[in-house]
């Protein structure tokens, strides 16, 4: 007998010819995920198991938040001796009140009972031990497993994990992390789609300091965990800002701000091998997350810009933020690069066609080449 | 702190935050630690011996402020002093108390009064002038209607402005305690025990290690325990005696009473040609608070129009010059310093302040470095205003 985490995962699970590689990029994840705390991990019977691991709490923490993992059970694995596994279940029970039910399932047809009596049997055996029990068939509080497969397996407790599907198989993208509420959490929305990120940050010393970006890293530390490392690049901002202030009309800077980020980040996405690029926006939350204004940014990149929060309200995207625990530290009160040069007035409508023109006074390629070759690359 | 080898040169212009401790400080910690580290209430020699030091430790450190007949209590740090001072004395009295503090307390006596409000007690804020003097009219008042405790810090953090520590005296003229915080003002600037009835230091202000201060009482004033326990430091703070901490801040303190009586002026002469240094380079500069030559010897709080405080702070930061804003900023709403802005500097002038806090270890060349470097940032930053 040996205690092991049982782990199901989702919406793999639709997939057609390509399930395979789906379940080997998430058994692969699992083993990352659990590797510190030495546990082995195999899949059989469409189910991957977790064994031989030192602290099950931390074997839990970690499994749920794998991409792909639907639920865990903390399991007693056991012989196919019916007497063994009938004990090891009242044991099980012990602690328990309210309804239960026994599910049997059996694949290993040489077991002498069926699904049905080992049940009905396994179910008595629990009634007698335990008077504070009942049974309910229909909507029990408690549903405990019997499977026997080639092993047989025991387990009652169901811990929803995280879904989604597992990292890597969505491709590659690159966040756009600012340090505020939204961007964590965009990040985190792809992330559970399977995309391995990458984290732009834009820095603006002396506007910003040593606490904004050190706020920053946490955040893309906390990320991290769901991916098992994260490349970070800080890009030095503070030339092309204050280029911008100078020549650009005020209430087009940030706009043109914006459209800065979005050439650099396009650059050093493709040193990532993305695909796409991620922003934190919600439509009309601030001046420069407008429909006109998405339009005047998306147009100086070729790459897909996915805003995975597009639809959301701030307070759907906080509690998503405490959820994921980055809500904390992206309240920390350190100026970032977007609030130095705040204009008063900003524009909400911006005009297509007016950017080049406003643009004409910067030498754009220039500028973002700068900032591109003086990046430095962090690997969390 | 100035050039070795390839290290870059550096200016450390933030001895109000913290002090880099003196090398007779570490090694009478290390010498503590290693050797006399007996529990001083222990009665083999070794413990005795632990003893004895921590009694001449306190009697040199009442020393310097003609504190002869007072009592020394050892506390974690200013905060703790502060805090026992104000809340040990009130909690002590019998019923409802009148209490006054100056407005641009640390926040240590601040918050502590704030928990005397809500205690029920009567709480006179004390308001200052533009250079930051107390309002001498409201304190009589706020005397005349009973007040029973009066604290007022020696020597502003932020501004460097200096206690009339004869005058407040001679003022209550024994109706109140009182409480002088003399965390910037110990040993760098005088003090005298008949002013005051408690006063409160800190050992790393002064080139000694962190987690060590210190509540000078004067015999007679009673003060309920805020930790109590084993009965330590006459019952006032229980607790095993912080012995390495008491070591290093002797230490440190003897060292720098080794540099009286010239000390003082010696600072303010650095100050003042700091300020020279900085003038010529920035013509636009204001000084904040009181006269340079009236303040304290050690502390200047200087305004770079148009360009924030802490934009400034991270500008020298870049060039190894390391000093505060008075000013605290958050991303969205900028709070400027509730110091400044009780002596009634306008909210969008206390946004430019830079405090520059000297030691009397800073050189001349620091000085000479910090200047140039202040003016070739203020030159830059000056082109980027906020709109």
């Amino acid at each position: 007998m040996r205690h092991v985490l049982l782990v199901r995962y989702g919406e793999v699970f639709l997939k057609g010819a390509n399930r395979p590689h789906f379940l080997k990029v998430l058994n692969d994840n699992v083993k990352k995920a659990v590797k510190p705390l030495g546990g082995h991990v195999w899949m059989s019977d469409s189910r991957i198991y977790v064994s031989d691991f030192d602290d099950l709490d931390a074997c839990i923490d970690r499994v749920t938040k794998v991409f792909g993992v639907y639920s865990v059970s903390p399991a007693v694995e056991l012989n196919k001796d019916f007497e063994e596994i009938a004990a090891a279940c009242v044991e099980m029970m012990k602690p328990y009140s309210g309804t239960f039910k026994v599910q049997g399932k059996r694949s290993d047809k040489k077991f002498p009972m069926n699904s049905m009596e080992i049940a009905m049997e396994i179910g008595g055996r629990v009634l007698e031990s335990n008077p504070n029990l009942k049974v309910d068939v229909h909507t029990p509080e408690h549903r405990l497993m019997v499977e026997i497969r080639d092993m047989a397996y025991i387990c009652v407790q169901e811990i929803k994990a995280v879904g989604g599907m597992p990292m890597g198989t969505g491709g590659k993208g690159a966040l756009l992390l600012s340090g505020g509420i939204d961007s964590p959490v965009a990040g985190y929305q792809l992330m559970k789609r399977g995309v391995k990120l990458c984290a732009i940050h834009f820095q603006s010393p002396p506007y910003t300091g040593e606490l904004a970006r050190d706020k920053v890293m946490q955040l893309a530390k906390k990320l991290a965990y769901y991916s098992n490392g994260m490349r970070v690049y800080m890009v030095p901002f503070t030339k092309c800002q204050l280029e911008i202030h100078e020549k650009c009309p005020e209430e087009l800077g940030t706009l043109i701000t914006r459209r800065f980020m979005m050439r650099i980040a396009e650059r050093l996405a493709r040193d990532f091998g993305a695909l796409a690029l991620i922003t934190g926006e919600s439509l009309g939350q601030v001046a420069s997350q407008t429909m006109e204004a998405i339009t005047c940014t998306d147009a100086v990149v070729e790459m897909p810009v996915f805003r995975p929060l597009i639809g959301l309200d701030k307070t759907e995207i906080m509690d998503i933020a405490v959820k994921i625990d980055t809500y904390d530290t992206s309240i920390l009160p350190y100026e970032d690069c977007c609030t130095v040069f705040t204009p008063r007035h900003p524009v909400t409508k911006p005009k297509l066609e007016t950017m080049p023109k406003v643009e004409e006074k910067l030498d754009v390629e220039a500028l973002v080449n700068e900032a591109v070759e003086g990046t430095e690359v962090i690997i969390i | 702190m100035t050039r070795t080898g390839n290290r870059p040169m550096q200016a450390y212009l933030d001895n109000s935050a913290t002090t880099r401790p003196c090398e007779a400080a570490i090694e009478a910690m290390e010498r503590c630690m290693r050797e006399g580290f007996y529990n001083p209430s222990s009665v083999y020699a070794p413990a005795v011996e632990a003893f004895r030091q921590e009694r001449e430790a306190r009697e040199n450190l009442l020393k310097p402020i003609h504190s002869a007949g007072c009592d020394l209590i050892f506390t974690s740090g200013g905060t703790e002093a502060n805090n026992l001072a104000v809340l040990g004395a009130v909690t002590r009295m019998r019923g409802h108390q009148t209490v006054a503090v100056s407005a641009v307390e640390h926040p240590s006596v601040l918050a502590a009064f704030d928990r005397l409000h809500e205690l029920g007690h009567d709480v006179r804020t004390i308001g200052v002038d533009i250079h930051g003097q107390p309002d001498w009219t409201a304190l009589e008042k706020a005397l005349e209607d009973g007040a029973s405790l009066v604290s007022m810090m020696q020597v502003n953090n932020e501004t460097g402005a200096l206690l009339d520590a004869e005058k407040l005296s001679r003022l209550v003229d024994g109706r109140a305690l009182i409480h002088v915080d003399g965390v910037q003002g110990y040993l760098r600037v005088p003090f005298d025990m008949k002013r005051a009835d408690l006063y409160s230091f800190s050992g790393h202000k002064l080139h000694g290690p962190k987690g060590i201060g210190a509540l000078v009482v004067k015999k007679g004033v009673k003060l309920n325990p805020r930790q109590v326990g084993g009965g330590q430091e006459n019952g006032l703070r229980s607790g095993t005696e912080n012995t390495p901490g008491i070591a290093g801040l002797n230490a440190a303190a003897l060292e720098l009473q080794g540099l009286w009586p010239d000390l003082p002026g010696r600072l303010m002469a650095k100050k003042l040609r700091f300020i020279e240094a900085v003038r010529r380079v920035v013509p636009e500069v204001v000084v904040h608070g009181p006269a340079p030559e009236d303040a304290a010897p050690h502390i200047v709080n200087l305004g770079f129009p148009h360009v924030r405080g802490e934009v400034m702070l991270h500008a020298l930061e870049a060039e190894g010059v390391y000093v505060s804003t008075g000013s605290a900023c958050s991303s969205k709403k900028l709070k400027v310093s509730s110091v400044l802005t009780a002596m009634g500097i306008p909210p969008q002038n206390a946004e430019w302040a830079v405090r520059f806090s000297l030691s009397p270890h800073t050189t001349d060349e620091e000085l000479d470095y910090a200047a140039g470097k202040l003016g070739m940032c203020y030159d830059l930053l000056k082109r980027f205003q906020r709109r």
